[in-house]
């Protein structure tokens, strides 16, 4: 073979494998990525049942009911529009009535969301940035007021 | 001590870091040969005043002196002393001083042992670090000084957030800096290259050492956060594709790359410029990694608080640091002269391979990490980009990778013979078929991928000792004469040889808790039992206890299987009382390499408690295989011929010009 060729060669198939990453990821990107939604943005959209999403909010006070020992129902709210959820699991360490979370999982046809993980904050005094955005549209919180 | 002098020490160390900027770059230029060495002596200072600023700073912690406002918002007097100490570097301040002072003491040692270093490229490679602490001590000074005082000082610290009291906060941070900075050196060896636009086999010598010494740390450092993680979190996992995880993953593959490509460049004068973009990406995704976590743009355990004028000046960090070396890059890297010949079937070409597909991981998990915040500031849709993206991407380019490692250490430089190292690794792929069988046997029916991963692995595992064992010359001379030249191989063939089984080692502990890991979440009352993995728990009694600065709530489990008794686990809901904040304290007992894994959720409205229980086979070898990829590289390290600082530059290999041969890129 002539260097050229053999040049030719090496850098086709150092192109091959780049495309085929490239190929990988956006074939992967395109199946996995889940879209963050509020309570108000799923009713004023009429998002389809089936789909899979991440709610968040605040836990509605006085909604958290154990049904037992693992299923959880609980409401989150924007302010705007309420959206019921069910769990099965443990609740993270700070998950609190009031308090901001994320659930993710799929949109039931009934309209309830069930939720597979539960996601709630780190620290005491942080709110998850998705939340915050969606609170502050629904004109709940505003920056700087400290966590409601 | 008072916290003014920490204050002082930190605004004399950017003096300091200016100067060093400044002289020996100017000195290099002007052949001044007294100004550049006046680098080394600053690099010296740089280090001493940085470390006096941050000894106030801990000193302040232990004496919980909370006139300094830093250390009333992340301390508490009722702290154990360890988390006082570490408490130092658990908030955004503390933090970025210590990765200031990694800096400055990676400078430091630069000028310690770079001696036999010619003078130019020593006094530009200490001028570019100066320049990358005087940018982050601009930035502490500017926005996230530690040292601020509060008048009148409070009786008390609101604490530390409690997920950090423990004592990972110890080990992973320093390790990972020490990796994540450690970078800074290679990347300043390449800067200082290309403004010399004069590179050579030697340069790979010197620079081999700091990148394996920062891949090492990388590989600790990201390894022990993830056992912290899975034990802290109290979900049971060790990896979770968090930003912050890709932060410190995209740097490890491209310092993974960085040093297999400077061997290249070391031995056959090949792959230069690819090995100095290397250097500089490694770094670039470092700094990438810092913005990512300090600037609050992506939300995690890591995030401490967000201020944006903070992300915005380190933005600006990252670009006047990544855009410039990229530029030089772009103009300089034309006047490297190529050398080095191979064919495609050879080390040379193994190694390209490896680098591709490293690269090729580094991107996908940057896209993956970075497409959420630009689709955000497109169309303000939020998004996640889940595990499953990250799994099938990382996974199906590291697949090739590990196939092919065993490979490539049995090639020859410059032309291999593929069939000859297939059949010398035919005993390993023997036994991996073995394995893989042993596996499927003992999994019955079960997800096909896990038998192969798990010979995938074995393969990896015995096919690194192949090299050792084919160069000893085993089955080929005489025991003895192998056995002695056993004794006589370089250290770095066993580090290399080690760090490819550790990878293995860690390939094994994936595949295995991946497929066979069981989960049980279950609310049980004293006196219930449950079963999970073949094993079953009687939660015995819930009892509270009392902690310096929490209180526990802690349930006793007897672990039986088959009716035998194994022993207990505790396991304990922690509420810290300064914060009110509540902690799980998982239970682990580990059985060989397997762990069973028992955390508490909440009281139950009847009584009892949610208890979430995991049977994790073979999980403790996902950080054991780190470790030993760790200590892989610290064998190489300590070869004498690449010990930092070796005294020879390299003798210039006599490579005859291969007619048939391709040039290196």
């Amino acid at each position: 073979m002539t260097r050229k060729g053999r040049r030719l060669l090496v850098i086709s198939c150092a192109a091959g494998v780049l495309f085929v990453a490239a190929g990988l990821v956006l074939f992967a990107l395109n199946d996995t990525i889940v879209f963050f939604r509020s309570p108000s943005e799923i009713a004023a959209e009429g998002t389809r049942p089936g789909t899979r999403l991440r709610l968040g909010g605040l836990v509605k006070d006085g909604s958290v009911q154990h049904t037992d020992g693992t299923h959880v129902r609980f409401v989150v709210t924007d302010g705007g529009a309420d959206m019921g959820v069910t769990y099965v699991g443990l609740l993270p360490d700070l998950f609190r009535e009031g308090q901001g979370v994320i659930a993710e999982g799929v949109l039931a046809p009934d309209g309830s969301f069930t939720a597979d993980s539960v996601l709630a904050k780190h620290d005491e005094t942080y709110m998850p940035k998705e939340v915050a955005d969606a609170l502050k549209k629904q004109g709940v919180w505003k920056e700087g007021e400290g966590t409601p | 001590m008072n916290p003014e002098i920490g204050h002082y020490a930190l605004v004399l160390s950017l003096a300091v870091a200016l100067l060093m900027t400044v002289i020996p770059a100017w000195g290099a230029r002007t052949g001044d040969a007294a100004l550049m060495r006046v680098g080394s002596t600053l690099a010296l200072v740089l280090a001493g005043f940085v470390g006096l600023s941050f000894a106030t700073l801990v000193v302040a912690y232990v004496q919980s002196d909370f006139s300094v406002l830093n250390v009333v918002e992340n301390s508490h007097s009722a702290k154990p002393l360890l988390y006082r100490i570490t408490g130092t570097w658990g908030n955004h301040e503390g933090s970025m001083l210590l990765w200031v002072l990694v800096l400055a003491i990676f400078a430091a040692l630069v000028a310690l042992f770079g001696a036999n270093l010619p003078a130019r490229l020593k006094a530009n490679v200490l001028a570019v670090q100066g320049s990358v602490a005087t940018a982050f001590l601009l930035f502490i000074l500017f926005t996230s000084n530690p040292f601020t005082r509060v008048i009148p000082p409070p009786a008390e610290g609101q604490d530390l957030n409690p997920i950090l009291q423990d004592i990972g906060l110890a080990i992973h941070p320093p390790l990972l800096y020490l990796g994540y900075v450690g970078f800074s050196i290679t990347f300043a060896f390449a800067v200082a290259a290309l403004i010399e636009g004069r590179i050579d086999a030697a340069w790979a010598r010197w620079v081999r050492p700091w990148a394996l010494t920062a891949w090492a740390f990388l590989t600790l450092g990201i390894a022990m956060g993830s056992y912290w993680a899975y034990y802290e979190l109290g979900w049971g996992g060790w990896w979770f594709w968090d930003p912050v995880e890709n932060a410190s993953l995209m740097p490890w593959f491209a310092g993974t790359a960085l040093i297999h490509s400077a061997v290249v460049m070391e031995k056959r004068d090949a792959l230069k410029v690819w090995t100095v973009l290397l250097a500089i990406l490694a770094f670039s995704l470092s700094l990438l990694g810092t913005f990512l976590v300090r600037s609050g743009v992506l939300t995690s355990v890591h995030t401490f608080a967000t201020d944006p004028s903070r992300g915005v000046f380190i933005l600006a960090i990252l670009v006047f640091f990544i855009g410039g070396s990229l530029a030089l890059y772009a103009l300089r890297a034309p006047m490297l002269r190529q050398g080095g010949l191979f064919a495609p079937v050879s080390r040379e070409g193994a190694l390209v391979l490896n680098n591709l597909l490293l690269t090729a991981a580094s991107a996908a998990v940057l896209v993956g990490t970075l497409y959420p915040l630009a689709l955000e500031a497109y169309n303000g849709a939020k998004i996640t980009v889940g595990p499953p993206y990250f799994n099938l991407t990382v996974g199906a380019l590291m697949l090739p990778v590990a196939f092919a490692m065993p490979f490539g250490p049995l090639l020859a430089w410059k032309r291999g013979d593929l069939a000859g190292a297939a059949q010398r690794l035919m005993a390993a792929f023997g036994a991996a078929i073995v394995i893989a069988a042993l596996a499927a046997y003992a999994q019955g029916g079960g997800p096909v991928l896990a038998p192969f991963g798990m010979g995938l692995a074995a393969f990896v595992v015995i096919g690194a000792m192949a090299e050792v064992i084919e160069r000893a010359g085993f089955g080929r001379v005489p025991r003895a004469t192998a056995f002695a030249r056993l004794r006589g191989l370089p250290r770095s063939v066993f580090g290399g040889a080690l760090a490819h089984a550790g990878v293995g080692v860690c390939l094994f502990g994936i595949i295995a808790e991946t497929s066979w890991n069981a989960e049980r979440i279950a609310g049980v009352k004293v006196g219930g039992s449950f079963e999970v993995g073949g094993y079953e728990l009687t939660l015995d009694r819930l009892e509270p206890r009392n902690g310096p600065n929490y209180r526990d709530l802690v349930g006793v489990f007897t672990v039986r299987r088959g009716g035998v008794e194994m022993g207990t686990i505790e396991s304990a809901k922690r509420l810290f009382t300064a914060r009110n904040m509540p902690t799980t304290e998982s239970g682990i007992r580990t059985m060989w390499f397997s762990q069973l894994y028992v955390s508490l959720g909440d009281e139950l409205p009847g009584g009892g408690v949610g208890v979430r229980a995991y049977w994790k086979p073979f999980v403790t070898l996902i950080w054991i295989g780190s470790i030993i990829m760790a200590l892989g590289g610290a064998l190489s390290l300590s070869d004498r011929r690449l010990r930092v600082g070796a005294p020879k530059p390299a003798k210039k290999p006599k490579v005859r010009p291969d007619p048939a041969a391709v040039p290196a890129e």
